[in-house]
């Protein structure tokens, strides 16, 4: 309270040099994110220009919506983004039904023991990097050598299949490798809102003679809604943005998968550093950055309208 | 009483059936990595090869600069980026988790917008690369975007606020102890379980990249270890061009390509899977941490 009277009285520098010391600390973070954070959002001025090395990037020609022009252009505007989009809420319908379905699930196994071991197994694919993700779906794809063709296949009588070079499969390759990195994920995020519920409401509706399913239904599944909608909202205001990994290293950087496999970041990347073409992916940077920006705002404030507390910010 | 038998008993088919769908490829990467080269020619990758073989792992043992190199750049960028993101994380979620600190919603606001809005790819290339030139250094895979997250900010600054009390703080300044002893000698001291959090997010991240090395990266003494391995997985040859050994035409003849690639995967994978056990209970405690909203 004291404290509180003598800041209101105070003058702003007197007010600096008391709290000079916690400026001093907050210094080195406030120096990096404006490195790292703010100062790329100013280049995207790179996105207006005409980037021509000899005069740098401040003096470079300035070119209005040229890039953006010749990125609409092409084909890839269209197709990088309806992979993103697609590929994105596929994994937040799937990941949705399967994570919330397992950790119901989950929480019904009674032996401590084995409720541990499958709770470790279901996280453990969420801690290996997408290198190793890469090798392990080699090993069961590669066509020469792959567990599929080699295995799996003949067992069943089929031909092996040039997994790498048949753009069809990999939308469920994908999805399916997403789906198996990911689940473990949001599944303990599920699992811990599960054991945060009041037992007694399940008391009650025991004694009220509910199943297993009613009280699932009007129980269990109600009071998750708060987790679920953050988690859902926070992934569509993240829908314009690709798990890098998953798109680039799990197809191997195969030309013939491109056009299933080539996202936004994907083609941010390659447009910068196997391109060299800073214009076009810049304007292609900017063009996820606004429009993931006015989606984290837009279904913020869905949610805002529905429910307050429910709401990111 | 039957009938609730035959529903836990499907419940353990399921979870087993996906336990299996998580470890058995991990398996099978290392059945593949002790199998001998010519039964793989023959059969291909399988989960019981007819002849078993160690030749991958003491061609790798011979030849192992280059694996020592990268495991040795990846623990350094792993123990400094966690230390010193831990460090930077702390000192700026703490002003701002400070009730009375009168700048604290702006500076909130200047960490939170990083988590909406960011400028690509192509500016941020630029700054570590024209403006700061970290270009291959090995800071290359330590300052650029791992080191600082906003969110891990805000969550450090939410548990600060709500359970350090602030009458603590108060009643030490009163005593004459300054912002940083206050700050080294009760804040840090009582957030242990947020250190350790945020310090496992950090050490996986560090631990898995190869972003930043994919990017920033054209010398490849400086190659982190996953980076190696997605090189070795894209071109095995790029492992018999990095050795020392001179003679690496020869060395190609002899190299039995498909079960080092895996022996290689192995190598990466088994730090990860040993000391999984051990952290992963800590880093479910995490997760239910980083689940409540900043």
């Amino acid at each position: 309270m004291a404290a509180k009277q003598l800041t209101n009285k105070r003058t702003f520098w007197r007010q600096m040099n008391r709290y000079k010391s916690l400026w001093l600390m907050a210094l080195p973070g406030i120096i990096y994110l404006l490195l790292n954070n703010y100062l790329p959002m100013f280049g995207t001025m790179i996105a207006f220009k005409n980037i021509n090395y000899a005069k740098g990037i401040w003096n470079s020609d300035w070119v209005g919506l040229k890039n953006f022009e010749y990125l609409f252009n092409t084909s890839d505007a269209f197709v990088i983004t309806r992979n993103t989009i697609l590929y994105n809420a596929a994994f937040i319908v799937i990941t949705l039904v399967c994570s919330v379905t397992l950790a119901i699930l989950l929480n019904e196994v009674r032996k401590q023991l084995a409720k541990k071991f499958y709770q470790s197994a279901l996280l453990l694919p969420y801690f290996l990097s997408a290198v190793i993700v890469a090798y392990l779906v080699y090993s069961l794809l590669s066509s020469e050598y792959g567990f599929l063709n080699k295995v799996v296949l003949p067992m069943f009588g089929l031909d092996p299949i040039s997994w790498y070079n048949e753009p069809k499969y990999w939308p469920w390759i994908l999805i399916i490798v997403n789906t198996w990195k990911g689940v473990g994920y949001s599944c303990v995020i599920y699992i811990a809102a599960i054991v945060g519920i009041d037992s007694e409401y399940y008391e009650a509706a025991v004694i009220d003679g509910a199943s297993k399913w009613q009280q699932v239904r009007h129980i269990t599944i109600p009071l998750l809604m708060p987790v679920i909608t953050t988690l859902v909202l926070l992934s569509i205001g993240r829908i314009f943005y690709a798990d890098f990994g998953l798109f680039y290293q799990v197809p191997l950087d195969s030309g013939m998968l491109l056009p299933v496999t080539n996202v936004i970041d994907t083609y941010v990347y390659r447009g910068l550093l196997q391109l060299g073409d800073l214009g076009m992916s810049s304007a292609a940077g900017l063009y996820q950055s606004l429009v993931g920006f006015i989606l984290v705002l837009v279904s913020n404030a869905v949610v805002r309208k529905f429910n307050r507390d429910q709401a990111l910010f | 009483m039957a009938s609730s038998n035959k529903t836990h008993w499907l419940l353990h088919v399921l979870f087993i059936f996906i336990a299996c769908s998580t470890i058995l490829p991990i398996i099978l990467v290392f059945m593949v990595s002790i199998t001998d080269e010519t039964t793989i020619a023959q059969n291909g990758y399988s989960f019981l090869p007819q002849k078993i073989s160690f030749e991958a792992y003491r061609y790798l043992f011979l030849d192992s600069m280059t694996i020592i190199r990268a495991y040795g750049v990846t623990i350094f960028i792993t123990v400094v980026g966690t230390l010193g993101g831990l460090l930077l994380t702390a000192l700026l979620a703490y002003p701002i988790s400070r009730k009375d600190f009168p700048y604290k919603n702006g500076l909130t606001f200047f960490v939170f917008f990083t988590m909406l809005f960011n400028g690509g790819l192509v500016p941020w290339y630029l700054v570590f690369t024209k403006l700061i030139p970290l270009k291959d250094t090995v800071w290359s895979l330590v300052i650029p975007g791992l080191l600082l997250n906003g969110f891990f900010v805000l969550i450090m600054r939410t548990f600060f606020a709500t359970s350090i009390p602030m009458a603590i703080i108060e009643s030490a300044y009163m005593d004459g102890a300054s912002e940083s002893k206050i700050f080294v000698q009760i804040v840090i001291p009582l957030s242990t379980p947020v250190l350790a959090t945020v310090g496992l997010f950090n050490t996986l991240a560090y631990w898995n990249d190869w972003f930043n090395s994919l990017v920033f990266l054209s010398n490849s003494k400086l190659y982190s270890l996953q980076y190696l391995l997605n090189k070795i997985l894209l071109n095995i040859q790029f492992l018999a061009q990095n050795s020392r050994n001179t003679n690496a035409a020869q060395l190609m003849a002899t190299l039995p390509t498909e079960t080092v690639r895996m022996a290689m995967a192995i190598i990466g994978i088994g730090p990860i899977v040993l000391a999984y056990p051990f952290f992963q209970k800590y880093f479910v405690k995490g997760l239910t941490v980083g689940a409540v909203k900043g």
